[in-house]
């Protein structure tokens, strides 16, 4: 029996490998060698051309992408010990770039520039960044996930709710909520362009008609305060469906006879969505959440044909900088310092939604 | 379907139909007002966007804006190179990750639960991420073609479709799928001697189809759609893809007129298809979340 055993497993040992064999050497080589590639550059200065080899440099791409340092600015005195106040009756403060300019004593603050501040009594507490871009690339992704993914999974399970009724022709409706979804982004990005146009844009003559004629006309994608909402409100628009349909596949997992029952104890709508619909969808919700998330921390083409990053970095985004600084620029080692970043980010955020969300 | 009978009930009906076509006209209108503008010359096209009129195929109807677009760029070449790159893929990935998988299910070798939790952790990676290495990596390998061996994959069809032939997600829906089969088809098949190939050729892949179809949209959904790996891979317009045929189109003074021809020419196919095959596309996106 024994040396048959151990042929059978063999000719399956061969076998299994034979048939994975292709699959996995293509995805190790195309998926798994380029993801290393990315986290051994990030610890090296690569550039996709240069003259010169090379260099191991350590952890220097990353403090120069996370390098963040606080400043106090006390407003300036006079050799009395009083406040200097100037004609407008404004105090007036050193520049900043007096102490992130080759200023011995602040080395640490050596090249940064400011982010954002403050005012503390008289004085202005600074908080400065080595790498702005990077630092609104970064406020920017965490700002689109924290509003995308809670909204999105939400209107999804609205829509969900919808079609899951019984109605004559309800098919109709939902192709069509899913129609966009099967729309390429690019081509969706482009369009919104034009319905987003500051001057002869749809969206603009829609509000004025709805507002009669009140509304002033905004230019959606070339305002800072209006640039990414815009993109969120397109991206909304084309995702939905998807999730929409993943939301109606739970829905339709729960037994039809938890409903009976809840029908005889004489349970209303509400009592019926939150004590059978909303248990039974658990596990969708836990999926949907992670997926949304993964999806909207890759932000990348509809910023690349929308906006570019613009208006005054408004629309950068993580994936948009990896791909500019490591193609664009030829600076592989600081746009894979970004992706490994990301990885890192979205492997945390997904191992912490699984946590929170398990099985008890 | 209940039978209505109160005109209160009739009232709530015709509210929720109400509903529902409101929300079906916010995602539609973007796209109908592509198709109908892309038959407006460029002045007629931004005076109507002030009206119902954007809506409408009304007005001074043509063709002329698609054979512009003809004029501009090589589209026919664009939509061959992707429908070509499209096919092969699809195909060549079916194959494989399904054998793949199949291996995974029913053949035990050592190993084989590590490498496969490896696969799917690697669904978590966003793709243009790496893209920039992946460039790395296909510039440096060899290509056996009709003029001998070359090296560097860039501008060309390869670089399109070998890259994708496998990926983590067409491999786990398969595996998802074939671990509900009954492992007696295999054992029988096993016992009048066929070989594995057999097995997965003969007694798997017949009673699949769902899955294939599930897998096939998926895929084709994924590489028709591409933008920033062809983007990067292929300089000449020999190879280009229709995503990056949209460049030609961004312009200073962009010609809408145009614009909207190309987007619509991209994109009806894919629109009929879909329709047609509704609620294949629809399964095949609920089955990527029913275990999770």
């Amino acid at each position: 029996m024994r040396p048959n055993r151990s042929k059978s497993l063999q000719s399956n040992t061969l076998a299994g490998w034979l048939m994975s064999g292709p699959a996995l050497l293509l995805i190790t080589l195309f998926l798994i060698v380029p993801f290393l590639l990315a986290f051994w550059f990030s610890f090296t200065n690569q550039r996709l051309i240069s003259p010169n080899p090379t260099q191991f440099v350590g952890t220097s791409n990353f403090e120069q992408l996370l390098g963040v340092g606080a400043l106090v600015l006390e407003p300036e005195t006079a050799a009395d010990g009083s406040l200097v106040v100037a004609d407008d009756g404004e105090l007036s403060y050193p520049r900043v770039r007096e102490f992130t300019r080759n200023n011995p004593d602040f080395q640490h603050l050596n090249g940064m520039r400011e982010w954002f501040g403050w005012d503390w009594g008289n004085s202005k507490v600074l908080v400065l960044a080595r790498d702005l871009v990077f630092m609104k690339a970064l406020t920017n992704t965490l700002f689109f996930v924290a509003v995308v993914a809670p909204l999105q999974s939400l209107i999804a399970l609205l829509l969900a709710l919808m079609i899951n009724q019984k109605l004559l022709g309800i098919n109709v409706f939902r192709t069509v909520y899913f129609m966009p979804v099967v729309v390429s982004i690019v081509v969706v990005s482009l369009l919104w362009r034009f319905i987003y146009d500051g001057r002869s844009g749809l969206l603009n003559n829609l509000l004025q008609f709805l507002s009669f004629g009140q509304f002033q006309p905004v230019d959606w994608l070339g305002n800072p305060d209006t640039a990414m909402w815009a993109i969120i409100v397109m991206s909304i628009w084309q995702a939905v469906g998807f999730h929409m349909v993943i939301w109606l596949a739970g829905l339709q997992n729960i037994p039809l006879t938890l409903y009976e029952a809840a029908d005889i104890e004489g349970a209303s709508s509400w009592q019926k969505f939150r004590f059978v619909t909303w248990p039974g969808l658990r596990n969708t919700a836990v999926l949907i959440l992670v997926v949304i998330t993964m999806q909207a921390f890759a932000l990348f083409s509809q910023i690349d044909v929308m906006t570019n990053g613009g208006p005054l970095d408004s629309t950068q985004t993580l994936v948009f900088q990896a791909v500019q600084r490591g193609y664009e620029q030829q600076n592989i080692a600081g746009g894979s310092a970004i992706s490994v970043l990301l990885f890192l980010m979205v492997l945390t955020i997904s191992l912490v939604q699984r946590y929170v969300t398990r099985e008890r | 379907m209940a039978a209505v009978t109160s005109p209160n009930q009739r009232l709530k009906i015709s509210l929720k139909y109400l509903l529902l076509i409101l929300v079906a006209l916010i995602f539609v209108f973007p796209i109908v007002f592509m198709v109908v503008s892309s038959f407006k010359p460029d002045l007629q096209l931004l005076r109507d966007t002030s009206s119902i009129r954007a809506f409408l195929p009304i007005g001074d109807i043509s063709l002329d804006n698609y054979f512009a677009a003809f004029r501009r760029a090589p589209v026919g070449l664009f939509v061959f190179n992707s429908i070509f790159v499209t096919t092969l893929t699809v195909i060549g990935s079916l194959f494989l990750c399904s054998m793949a998988a199949f291996a995974f299910v029913f053949l035990e070798f050592r190993g084989k639960e590590i490498v496969l939790s490896i696969i799917i952790a690697t669904l978590i990676v966003p793709f243009e991420t790496i893209a920039v290495p992946m460039l790395m990596v296909v510039n440096s390998l060899p290509w056996i073609g009709g003029s001998g061996v070359t090296w560097g994959w860039l501008n060309t069809y390869h670089v399109q479709i070998v890259p994708f032939l496998a990926d983590a997600l067409t491999v786990f829906l398969f595996v998802q799928f074939f671990r509900d089969l009954p492992k007696e088809l295999i054992e029988a098949a096993r016992l009048d001697g066929a070989s594995w190939f057999q097995v997965y050729s003969m007694v798997i892949v017949p009673i699949a189809g769902p899955v294939f179809a599930t897998a096939a949209i998926l895929k084709f959904l994924a590489m028709y759609n591409q933008y920033l790996w062809p983007l990067m891979v292929t300089q000449s317009e020999q190879f280009r893809p229709v995503m990056v045929g949209l460049q030609y189109f961004f312009q200073l003074n962009t010609a809408w007129g145009e614009v909207m021809a190309y987007l619509s020419m991209i994109t009806l196919p894919v629109l009929a298809f879909y329709l047609f095959l509704q609620r294949a596309f629809i399964t095949s996106i609920a089955s990527t979340g029913i275990k999770g």
